[in-house]
């Protein structure tokens, strides 16, 4: 690990120890955690990610990664990847500095129109399942060739959650957006657009990797402390073969979704990585998650457990952002355009150089 | 916990040349005809001569000092060598135990003279070795080997029977692992690595023939095979941390995830040319496992580059990526409804019948996947 990552590793722990979920200060605020973020926000990690000269805290895509292990570990109720790695950089990307605050990002689907009028553009139309839109304060569009930038009050938030209580709401629009809060893309709109889905992806591969290690580790505490016939459960073998099957399936979601970073930094194979990422991420998420509750007994399978906070995001982090079988599908179509002799450079990363077959002999 | 300090690594440039050059090699060596891809090649592909055209271009025994043949290259060089000619699906049997572990460990606990006599040859390509470790009562459990080495004058002399001792009736050399002294509440002290020449006339050597009736596997007799001292491996009474060191090293590599990839390029070229790719996602997450394992198992050559001893990291590759082995040959049944056939001329149902013929021994060398998962639960702390 190197010293940033480790230093940034070892604050954000300690911020999210001192501010972690209660649930019942959840309820209070809408299902985030508003003192976490200003937390986090004053130890600068809220914009990693996003360049200094747009009004972020820089680093790489690797950095945010490694800060969304940690959050996906606590469970912690905040729009760090929302906020950093997708609505920052997109106003980063048209040169525009990043507003203060909590932010969501939307991508324009066929159900919102955004019109040009005069003075900006009309916005009418809903975006679904918007993740933490009730906690933003300015919400983020990516409409084609467009970014816009809008206050939160400007669209009507319909809240909804996912299955472990995330805040994933639905917004109506009906406003027009002033043209100084209208920005045009700097880069070409298809790879903008490639590049927000593949960071949206990846993101929640990394934080299943954090909260799977979670679940882990309550599991190996808990097998250490349950007694039955006499002795810790842990002391039996197939508890202890289950434990060390959750260990591998973590420890090998935590390498893909760092190299899948890795390979968006440098743009190398980024697409063909964070769909392998997110497929063994969400295969991890449901094996992880059963073991983890069939070794905790029916005692994990109530409210006042913690292991709940991991296994239900676990669950619903697996179908957020495309499942193993959507991934899946996108390697499909790479295995498919690298054609023959191409399956290997494809997993090894490497330029392909023809390697003459019987048929071409 | 360690375990979770395992980081990605990044392939420096001059490595990806390295790759371009062994392609272009494999490339050349497959035009001219010169060996037919092959599943579970590092078990079952023994060439002596395409081993010595690999070592005649360095690329065994390349983490060896100079002055014993070798380019001093890292774990991640020799990482790409192998996985490249792994996935090409090469004959590289002969060499892979003398380059794989027992090079590796003469460079370590060898005196200057073994390594001397040992290390060029196994560079060039035209020493090859084999291990003598499991025994007729000992599988997994290492520690419980029986054959005995008895002090006597200028040496040891030994007597015992090894078994699954894969290549020993084409190798030049054995090493053997021996109780030098008899069992105590320590299991592990008293084990000594013994280095003998081949043919000996006090070593027997027998096929095991696998259930397809090919001859990879040998049982060793050995009958007060005189060792002189100067063949002694190591300290007498260290052998087990030698061993489980070697063990530890061989976990991880790509031949724990790729024995079956020729089978997996195969299937694929043969759904896309029927346009049957696509249809299904079976393949992608099959992929996405393959790509995944890969990396890990390239962030444990990435440690044991930086002088790290990775034993649980590499447990936990091996654990995975033998049982993904397994997994492509179920994906390739299941997409390509070919029936396995091992005398076909077509490429794909010869291949898917090496592949399920050979499949038991993937969870099974270099330790089982029960006993791997037992060194991850010591780990986690609850052994």
């Amino acid at each position: 690990m190197n010293d940033i990552i480790e230093a940034l590793d070892a604050s954000v722990r300690s911020v999210c120890g001192k501010y972690g979920a209660d649930d019942e200060a959840l309820r209070r605020t809408d299902g985030w955690n508003p003192s976490l973020w200003s937390a986090l926000e004053s130890i600068g990690v809220t914009t990693l990610s996003v360049p200094e000269e747009y009004g972020g805290s820089g680093g790489d895509v690797v950095t945010a990664v490694a800060v969304l292990e940690v959050l996906g570990e606590y469970a912690a109720a905040v729009p760090f990847a929302e906020t950093a790695l997708l609505a920052g950089r997109l106003l980063a990307g048209c040169g525009v500095q990043v507003p203060p605050g909590p932010l969501a990002a939307i991508v324009a689907g066929p159900e919102l129109q955004v019109q040009p009028t005069v003075g900006g553009v009309q916005m009418s139309g809903v975006a679904r399942r918007v993740p933490w839109a009730r906690a933003a304060e300015h919400l983020v569009v990516l409409a084609e060739d467009q970014v816009i930038l809008l206050r939160r009050a400007e669209g009507l938030v319909a809240q909804g959650t996912n299955i472990a209580g995330e805040p994933r709401d639905d917004v109506a629009f009906d406003c027009t957006v002033p043209a100084e809060r209208v920005y045009w893309l700097r880069g070409e709109p298809q790879r903008v657009l490639r590049e927000q889905r593949l960071r949206t992806t990846l993101a929640r591969a990394a934080l299943i990797a954090g909260a799977a290690r979670r679940a882990l580790e309550l599991t190996v505490a808990y097998a250490g402390e349950r007694e039955q016939f006499g002795r810790p459960i842990k002391k039996f073998q197939a508890v202890q073969q289950h434990l060390a099957a959750m260990a591998g399936e973590v420890l090998l979601t935590k390498i893909a979704v760092e190299a899948a970073a890795v390979a968006v930094d440098t743009d190398s194979g980024a697409e063909v990585a964070v769909a392998a990422a997110k497929t063994v991420a969400g295969q991890a998420a449901g094996l992880v998650a059963s073991l983890a509750h069939q070794i905790h007994g029916a005692l994990g399978y109530t409210e006042e457990h913690p292991l709940r906070h991991s296994t239900t995001r676990l669950w619903a982090w697996r179908d957020e952002a495309g499942n193993e079988a959507a991934c899946s599908a996108v390697l499909d179509q790479h295995v498919l355009a690298a054609g023959k002799g191409g399956l290997w450079p494809l997993i090894s990363g490497a330029a392909y150089v023809p390697v003459p077959t019987k048929e071409s002999r | 916990m360690d375990l979770w300090n395992l980081r990605p690594v990044t392939l420096p440039a001059e490595l990806e040349t390295l790759r371009r050059d062994i392609r272009a090699f494999l490339g050349a060596e497959l035009a001219a005809g010169r060996f037919t891809p092959r599943c579970d090649q590092w078990l079952g592909g023994w060439d002596a001569s395409f081993s010595r055209r690999l070592g005649e271009r360095g690329w065994i025994g390349m983490a060896f000092p100079e002055q014993y043949g070798g380019r001093q290259a890292g774990a991640l060089a020799r990482f790409v060598v192998t996985e490249e000619l792994l996935a090409a699906g090469a004959p590289v049997a002969a060499h892979w135990i003398a380059d794989r572990q027992t090079g590796p460990g003469l460079l370590r606990f060898g005196t200057e003279e073994q390594k001397h006599t040992y290390l060029p040859g196994i560079a060039r390509g035209e020493r090859f070795f084999a291990v003598g470790l499991s025994e007729p009562d000992t599988g997994s459990d290492l520690a419980s080997v029986r054959t005995r080495a008895t002090r006597v004058v200028d040496g040891w002399r030994l007597s015992g029977t090894k078994v699954w001792t894969s290549g020993a009736h084409h190798a030049q050399t054995l090493v053997v692992l021996a109780r030098t002294a008899a069992p105590a509440a320590d299991r592990h002290a008293g084990l000594g690595q013994f280095i003998i020449d081949l043919p000996h006339p006090a070593v027997q050597i027998r096929p095991i023939r696998l259930l397809t009736g090919e001859h990879h596997f040998n049982e060793v007799v050995l009958d007060e095979v005189f060792v002189p001292d100067a063949r002694v491996l190591g300290e007498p009474g260290d052998g087990w941390h030698q061993v489980t060191h070697e063990l530890a090293m061989e976990r991880s590599g790509p031949e724990r995830i790729l024995s079956t990839f020729p089978l997996l390029a195969v299937a694929t070229e043969s759904l896309a040319a029927a346009g049957r790719l696509g249809e299904r996602c079976a393949l992608g997450s099959v992929v996405a496992r393959l790509w995944a394992l890969r990396q890990m198992s390239l962030a444990v050559a990435g440690r044991l580059e930086a002088g790290g001893v990775p034993a649980v990291e590499a447990a936990a590759v091996k654990d995975l990526g033998t049982r993904f082995e397994n997994t492509v040959i179920d994906c390739v049944r299941m997409l390509t409804q070919v029936e396995p056939d091992p005398g076909a001329t077509d490429e794909l149902p010869r291949m898917l019948a090496e592949a399920v013929l050979h499949s038991p021994g993937f969870t099974l060398r270099g330790g089982t996947n029960e006993i791997l998962r037992g060194v991850i639960a010591r780990q986690l702390g609850v052994r």
